[in-house]
């Protein structure tokens, strides 16, 4: 094995480490908030609002990501009204086109997450909640919100791990993340198993560690289900005895 | 010309070559998700052992393909495959040169073996709602190893497994949008090559949005219907 080659690639690689990390990030805080903004159309229950948003989800998540991205990449310079107009500053620009369409992306599938997650609030929860004379924000920020979350914390988990491996569709747009790098290694020594291998390895390591915060997250967030303190002692004990 | 010209099926329109790439699309998903069914039982099969290498195995194989971009995949495979090919040529033949491998079947095994890690999580979740009464009592009359397989167990994995099969077959349909990185005339990379000749783009990729759309929502039209079908014997709440 060339272990020089390896590490050179493996150096070579993470330098496109923080461009994915950036991508992944910005388009997770974006398309979260208009997430809460699809969800919370759709369950206000006046027509117009929810249709919207049901369309929008429908249409997001039945097509492809890399169509979306090429839409908005490609699709929209079309049209000589957009380039004229200030949004061009921001069109032509293949890192925000790229997050732009991730975003976007990533709204759709988090949209019906969350929703699944308000749904599953008990209603006896918010009932009783309102007998204790709850206004709407306190009811929302201590009884349906930490409910919500806590359901729909393990499918946003892989929500998140799915949109780092999305982030490898900017290099089809020319951005030099990860699998940008990678590919033009691959391109200079037509050695494509050791690079590609490589970049999984990166891809791999990041994923673990998100998994692993997502289920501290899930941990710190679900006392309820833990063994009580002595129950613990009496675990830890027992295993010993 | 009009979009509405651009996407017909006149002598300039582009509509009857976004057909063919619509089932260019539908026939290597479906190749992909046949490769991903052979995969998936596999190591399902590997996962629900009781041997501790094969259990490893199977939880290897699906953190790997569900942690790594799909596209690396496609990739390593596309290019990889050729790097190897090539590397054989030379040592047989002594001569150098690039072999180029085929874009149906690699890209159909790169996404193969991608869902193939999805689908196994899908047959071991169903192969666990089998009550464990009906092995025991297949058990009991008698049946063994096959037929114990395909008569008691087989019918219900294939039950319980429709609905996680539908999400992953949509997964499987969308992902094969990246299989046009390799040149195979889809339809994503149809629509790129109209949107390069007639500088439309907007048209020619919403066109396949569209098209799209119209896979997945007769997708999802059939799996419903294959779960109704199949669960017509189980009394529900």
């Amino acid at each position: 094995m060339d272990f020089a080659f390896y590490s050179e690639v493996i150096w070579r690689l993470l330098g496109g480490l923080p461009m994915t990390l950036n991508i992944a990030f910005v388009s997770v805080a974006v398309g979260g908030l208009f997430a809460v903004g699809l969800a919370l159309m759709q369950e206000s229950g006046v027509a117009p609002l929810v249709w919207i948003s049901r369309a929008y989800v429908f249409v997001f998540r039945g097509t492809p990501l890399l169509v979306q991205m090429f839409l908005i990449f490609y699709g929209l310079s079309q049209f000589p009204e957009i380039r004229a107009s200030w949004a061009w500053t921001y069109l032509r620009q293949p890192y925000f086109c790229a997050v732009l369409a991730l975003a976007m992306n990533t709204a759709a599938y988090t949209a019906e997450i969350l929703r699944g997650g308000l749904q599953s609030v008990p209603f006896g929860q918010i009932e009783a909640a309102r007998a204790c004379g709850m206004s709407r924000v306190t009811l929302y920020r201590r009884v349906v919100l930490p409910i919500a979350v806590r359901q729909a914390l393990p499918a946003y988990g892989t929500e998140l791990i799915l949109m780092v491996r999305a982030t490898a569709l900017a290099s089809i747009i020319t951005i030099m993340e990860i699998t940008g790098i990678a590919q033009k290694i691959n391109s200079e020594t037509f050695r494509a198993i050791e690079v590609f291998v490589c970049a999984g390895v990166i891809y791999l390591a990041i994923n673990f560690l998100l998994s692993r915060v997502v289920m501290a997250l899930e941990h710190w967030l679900t006392p309820h289900l833990r063994a009580m303190p002595h129950e613990q002692l009496l675990a830890k004990v027992g295993d010993k005895l | 010309m009009s979009a509405f010209e651009l996407l017909g099926f006149g002598e300039k329109g582009w509509g009857a070559l976004l057909l063919q790439a619509t089932a260019m699309t539908l026939a290597v998903t479906l190749t992909a998700f046949f490769f991903g069914g052979v995969f998936g039982a596999v190591v399902a099969r590997g996962k629900l052992s009781d041997s501790m290498v094969a259990r490893v195995a199977g939880d290897v194989y699906t953190t790997v393909l569900r942690g790594v971009p799909d596209l690396l995949v496609i990739y390593l495979l596309y290019f990889g495959g050729s790097q190897l090919l090539s590397s054989l040529y030379r040592l047989v033949t002594g001569e150098t040169g690039f072999i180029g491998i085929n874009a149906f079947l690699t890209g159909a095994m790169a996404v193969g073996v991608v869902s193939g890690a999805y689908q196994a999580e899908v047959f071991r979740g169903a192969y666990l709602a089998i009550p464990r009464g009906e092995i025991e009592a297949a058990r009991s009359v008698g049946m063994s190893g096959w037929t114990l397989f395909h008569r008691i167990v087989l019918p219900q994995v294939l039950r319980f497994a429709i609905p996680g099969l539908g999400n992953v077959w949509q997964l499987a349909l969308k992902e094969s949008a990246l299989i046009s990185v390799t040149g195979l005339v889809e339809l994503l990379r149809q629509s790129q090559v109209a949107s390069g000749s007639t500088r439309q783009p907007f048209v020619f990729y919403s066109a396949a949005a569209v098209l799209y759309l119209v896979l997945t929502s007769v997708s999802t039209w059939t799996f419903n219907k294959a779960e109704s079908t199949a669960m017509r014997g189980v009394r529900r709440a």
